[in-house]
Order: C-alpha cells, then sequence, then structure tokens
C-alpha cells in the first residue's frame, strides 16, 4: 500500500510489476542522465567568455549526436517491448472472479462452482479500528488464492470506473456492456490496496479495493465460509 | 507447500474457462455471450433431436463462470419475454 512521503512505486507482488519497477529504473535513469548532461551543457556556455562566431559545418559531432539517441531509444524500447509482450502471453487461469463497479461500491462475483457474490463498501472513517487505513479498508474484501494466475473479469453496472491495484500492476477500466479481462498473479499472501480510478462521481474517492492473498487451503475454507 | 502437481486439479473436473483463441484479447465481452448462445442452441438443437443435453453443459459452465449475473438474469428474463434480441 503507499505510505506517507513516498517517491516511487509501492513493492511488486506480482512478476509482471517487478518488471515494470526494473523497467523504470531503467528509463528514469537514462533520463536523469541526459538532464544533466543538458543541464551541465547549458551552464557551461552560460559561463564562458569565449566566442566563436564563424562556425560552418559540424559533422563529427552532428553524426554523434544523431547515432547516440538512436541508440539510447533502442536501448529503451527493448526491454518496453519485452515487457508488453510478456503481459499478454497466454496463460490458463486458475479461477475466475467477476468485479462490478457501481455507484460507489464494488461487487465480487465467484461463479466457477457455486454462485458466490457479495458488496464491498467502504469502512467509513468514523468506524475504522485502530491500526486501520483510513479511506481504504473495506467490509468484505477479495479473498484470491497466491501464487497462480486468476481471471479478474471487470464490468460495471451504471457508469465508468475502474479497478486498480497499483501493486500487482494493474489498472483496467470497468464499462458498462463491456468485460474487461486482467490477469492477476501474486507471488505471497498479504493484503494490497487499490482505489476506483475513474471519475464517478461525488464517492469517486470512497470506493476502494482491498485484495486478501492466501495460501489455497485458506481460500477454500473462506469460499465455503461465505457461501 | 503443495507441489505443482497436486495443486492441479482432478482431471476431468472443471475449474475455469481455458484460454479461447477465438477472444485472445482484452475485451471478453463476446466469450460471454456467444457461449451463452451457444448453449441455448445447443439444448435447443438436442430437444429437437430427443437426445440428452449433457455435452451442452460445457457451455453453461463456460457462460456461467464469465458473464456477469445480471447480464445473465437480464437475458434470461428477456427469452422469457419473448423480447431476446439473439439468434437462437
Amino acid at each position: 500500500m503507499a505510505y506517507p512521503y513516498q517517491l516511487g512505486f509501492q513493492d511488486a507482488t506480482s512478476p509482471i510489476m517487478e518488471e515494470l519497477l526494473h523497467f523504470h529504473d531503467h528509463t528514469l535513469m537514462i533520463v536523469f542522465l541526459i538532464s544533466t548532461l543538458v543541464l551541465y551543457l547549458i551552464s557551461l556556455m552560460l559561463t564562458t567568455k569565449l566566442t566563436h562566431t564563424s562556425t560552418m559545418d559540424a559533422q563529427e559531432v552532428e553524426t554523434i549526436w544523431t547515432i547516440l539517441p538512436a541508440i539510447i531509444l533502442i536501448m529503451i524500447a527493448l526491454p518496453s517491448l519485452r515487457i508488453l509482450y510478456m503481459m499478454d502471453e497466454v496463460n490458463n487461469p486458475a479461477l475466475t472472479v467477476k468485479t462490478m463497479g457501481h455507484q460507489w461500491y464494488w461487487s465480487y462475483e465467484y461463479t466457477d462452482y457455486e454462485e458466490l457474490n457479495f458488496d464491498s463498501y467502504m469502512t467509513p472513517t468514523t468506524d475504522l479500528k485502530p491500526g486501520e487505513l483510513r479511506l481504504l479498508e473495506v467490509d468484505n474484501r477479495v479473498v484470491l488464492p497466491m501464487g497462480m494466475p486468476v481471471r479478474m473479469l471487470i464490468s460495471s453496472e451504471d457508469v465508468l470506473h475502474s479497478w486498480a491495484v497499483p501493486s500487482l500492476g494493474l489498472k483496467t477500466d470497468a464499462i458498462p456492456g463491456r468485460l474487461n479481462q486482467a490477469i492477476l498473479t501474486s507471488s505471497r499472501p498479504g493484503l494490497f490496496y487499490g482505489q476506483c480510478s475513474e471519475i464517478c462521481g461525488s464517492n469517486h474517492s470512497f470506493m476502494p479495493i482491498v485484495i486478501e492473498m492466501v495460501p489455497l487451503k485458506t481460500f477454500e475454507n473462506w469460499c465455503s465460509s461465505m457461501l | 507447500m503443495l507441489s505443482v502437481e497436486a495443486q492441479k486439479p482432478p482431471k476431468g473436473k472443471w475449474t475455469t474457462p481455458p484460454f479461447d483463441p477465438r477472444f485472445p484479447n482484452q475485451n471478453q465481452t463476446r466469450n460471454c455471450y456467444q457461449n451463452f448462445l451457444d448453449y441455448h442452441r445447443c439444448v435447443k438443437a438436442m430437444n429437437r433431436r430427443g437426445k440428452s443435453t449433457q455435452p451442452c453443459e460445457y457451455y453453461f459452465r463456460v457462460y456461467h463462470s464469465l458473464c456477469p449475473i445480471s447480464w445473465v438474469q437480464r437475458w434470461n428474463q428477456q427469452i422469457q419475454d419473448g423480447t431476446f434480441a439473439g439468434k437462437i
């Protein structure tokens, strides 16, 4: 989950998010290097008494500052495309869960076997227990088994919403009449928070998402207890 | 932790709809709708021939897993009322 004074992304929970984190570090470093170089050159140019008013051509430096950016762009594009294709790999999910966005809560449906569905409302601030997170806790969490691909099908019953969980690298729009698929794999158990990411009315900021990743046996027990 | 083999479901038991190469992308609306149609068409065809509708159960399980409950309820109501837009 997010924490105060956070600068970077949240810790990655899925393998894809780990890749995205590393890619972001790699690309941001390139950006910092280029910016530093440019700032340095500007400062040099502003603090010199030397002048040269008869420049005719500069073939060598022009070649360098054409080829080098091309190489830098390729070094960014190749990992980017690798991750893009990795996200679209065919995988056979172990479970399908549907989530429907409403104004202003999420509802979850587990219909592979029995018909299990429930609503997930934000816990009002006045009802929080000590240690709970303001505007992030919900009454019924989405419990999922860890370590296996889960197919999430996201849609909406009224207006546009968006189902986002940053630590899993997920953000998928919830569009009425459309069923959007996102594949979710968590490497570890725990609680993972997200918030609605498409403006949907007055309580748009107050419909969070909490995923509880648990071992398979715990998940099966939870399913039985919820039915 | 159980081994990978032990975590796999018993052969032949239903888990969840597998990857369908007819619908490889993010938009799975058609996947849900097509299986719903296929189930009803299958049941209608089997009934017309006087055969068991047991093979149609696959389509039922797929659409039951994929389609939101509210969509299925609405479509079933439309079928009852005779206002369902799909060709069954």
